[in-house]
């Protein structure tokens, strides 16, 4: 054992650094189930305080549903807690198989690969399936999880600007010497809420002989009339290459994720993805869960209909109330106050007001783009989201600046 | 050089009339702005090697030296001496 002090005061440095650009990430403990309305001590040993949450991935309001809890504690009871194995040694139940072709059918693929987590099913897929003849070329807002897998790659990297097709096309054009040409995008992009014209880049990948990778995680269950996802809301449902996505959003919330596609994608992940060759087999009480979820989902579409319905409701609120939003149809939607500070006084008021709700900044965000982003769940319903807007209209007032575009905000604020 | 890396910067990162916005020149932070970050810097650094026949290593391709097409055309100039030594 050796921690040198020099060490241990240079990690306390780089901490302090952190703390002094305000971009210290501090834990809230919720002290209920994830649902719309929890229990949240905040600051660290204050009393709790019944907050509506509107910054969770729980769009379909699934992570605490009870059919949902009772299926994990068949899978608990039936199959045990864990695999203690890797997926290829002794950790393959047929419930995972099951589950696969669960998801093979809701996304309308050709096979699907359970990853722990859609973290490593992007951490894997890239280098499992490309090499130095090929070239990926990524949205630039694609997700982070994306951006380590690319690297992890040997295949050529290139980038487009932010849903720009003629940009990409400039891109496809470029690398038509390639073995292989993948556009890489997510379905929905995180951040801005904003969707990825997937019928567009299908039609340019057709005309370029391009592959298509979507990262479908903020998406798979309620985009879409029947919320088979991004693909299925442009019509282009069956035809991408590879969807990547997760099963900790609106999917049951708790962990897991995939690679879904084209049968030798998924065969090539399964020989040589290093994130499934290397951590155990995804645990029976989050497969059996995962698996009522799909049955939920495919019996009716209840849930992704008000979601919608509660998705619409606030961005009309929003945008009549004056708050300057990004448009787009998913239910993530922030407001945007481009100025960092302003960004973390609103949130703050807003948790005093019973909103939960956080505020980002770069470089989470591109500089001058501060915003909070809230989150639509089917676990809100309008008299909820009703209160929750007379709040977001105090705290509006209070600053000034309700009905201020973004010039007007800035000029107030500054960047 | 510095014009044609300009407008490479144009194209590449900025949309439709936002270079004018900005006022972009020759000293405009790249990658502290937030205009080129470290994700999308590798389309720049090939366009570099192709245009001008050079390889940067990539401990010499650092936010530093991308900063600003002033410190990338002093890069370019000093791989292009090195070169032709």
């Amino acid at each position: 054992m050796a921690y040198p002090a020099a060490l241990r005061e240079a990690y306390r440095g780089e901490l302090q650094g952190i703390r002094e650009k305000g971009i210290y990430k501090e834990e809230r403990y919720i002290h209920s189930p994830q649902a719309a309305g929890i229990d949240v001590e905040f600051p660290r040993g204050a009393g709790l305080k019944r907050v509506v949450n509107l910054c969770a991935n729980n769009y379909l309001g699934l992570s605490s549903h009870p059919e949902v809890v009772a299926a994990a504690h068949r899978g608990l009871d039936e199959r045990g807690y864990g695999m203690s194995s890797v997926r290829f040694i002794c950790g393959t139940q047929d419930i995972h198989r099951e589950l696969e072709k669960g998801l093979t059918a809701f996304l309308g693929t050709e096979d699907t690969i359970l990853f722990p987590s859609c973290m490593d099913a992007n951490g894997g897929v890239f280098e499992a399936v490309l090499n130095d003849q090929d070239v990926m070329i990524a949205d630039r807002l694609v997700h982070a999880s994306i951006v380590d897998g690319m690297r992890l790659c040997k295949a050529m990297q290139d980038t487009y600007k932010h849903a720009d097709m003629k940009h990409l096309e400039q891109k496809l054009q470029e690398h038509q010497d390639k073995r292989a040409r993948l556009i890489i995008t997510d379905g929905v992009f995180s951040m801005d809420g904003d969707l990825a014209p997937l019928d567009q880049i299908v039609s340019l990948a057709e005309r370029y002989q391009a592959m298509v990778f979507v990262d479908d995680s903020h998406a798979s269950g309620f985009m879409g009339k029947t919320g088979r996802g991004t693909p299925e809301h442009f019509g282009v449902h069956g035809k991408i290459d590879i969807i990547t996505t997760t099963l900790g959003k609106a999917l049951g919330g708790a962990s897991g994720g995939c690679v879904s596609g084209r049968q030798e994608i998924v065969d090539l992940c399964r020989q040589k993805a290093r994130p499934y060759l290397f951590s155990n087999a995804v645990p029976p009480p989050i497969v059996y869960a995962a698996q009522k979820v799909l049955e939920i989902l495919s019996a009716s579409t209840e849930r992704r209909d008000k979601l919608e319905a509660n998705t619409a409701f606030w961005r009309k609120g929003l945008k009549e109330a004056g708050f300057v939003i990004k448009d787009g149809e998913s239910p993530i939607v922030p407001i945007m106050l481009f100025n960092a500070k302003l960004s973390q006084d609103i949130a703050r008021d807003l948790y005093a007001e019973g909103i939960y709700v956080i505020g980002f900044f770069f470089p989470v965000v591109a500089a001058g783009q501060a915003r909070i982003r809230t989150q639509l769940s089917a676990d809100h319903d309008i008299p909820m989201l009703a209160d929750a807007l007379e709040a977001f209209k105090r705290v509006g007032a209070k600053y000034g600046i309700l009905g201020l575009d973004k010039k007007g905000i800035i000029e107030k604020y500054g960047l | 050089m510095k014009d044609v890396i300009l407008e490479y910067v144009k194209n590449e990162y900025l949309d439709e009339d936002e270079a004018d916005e900005i006022g972009l020149d020759e000293n405009t932070p790249l990658i502290t702005s937030g205009i080129v970050d470290s994700f999308s810097m590798v389309s720049l650094k090939r366009f570099l090697e192709k245009k001008y026949g050079i390889a940067i290593p990539d401990d010499q391709a650092t936010p530093e030296a991308f900063n600003t097409v002033a410190s990338i055309v002093e890069l370019v100039k000093r791989h292009q001496v090195g070169k032709g030594a």
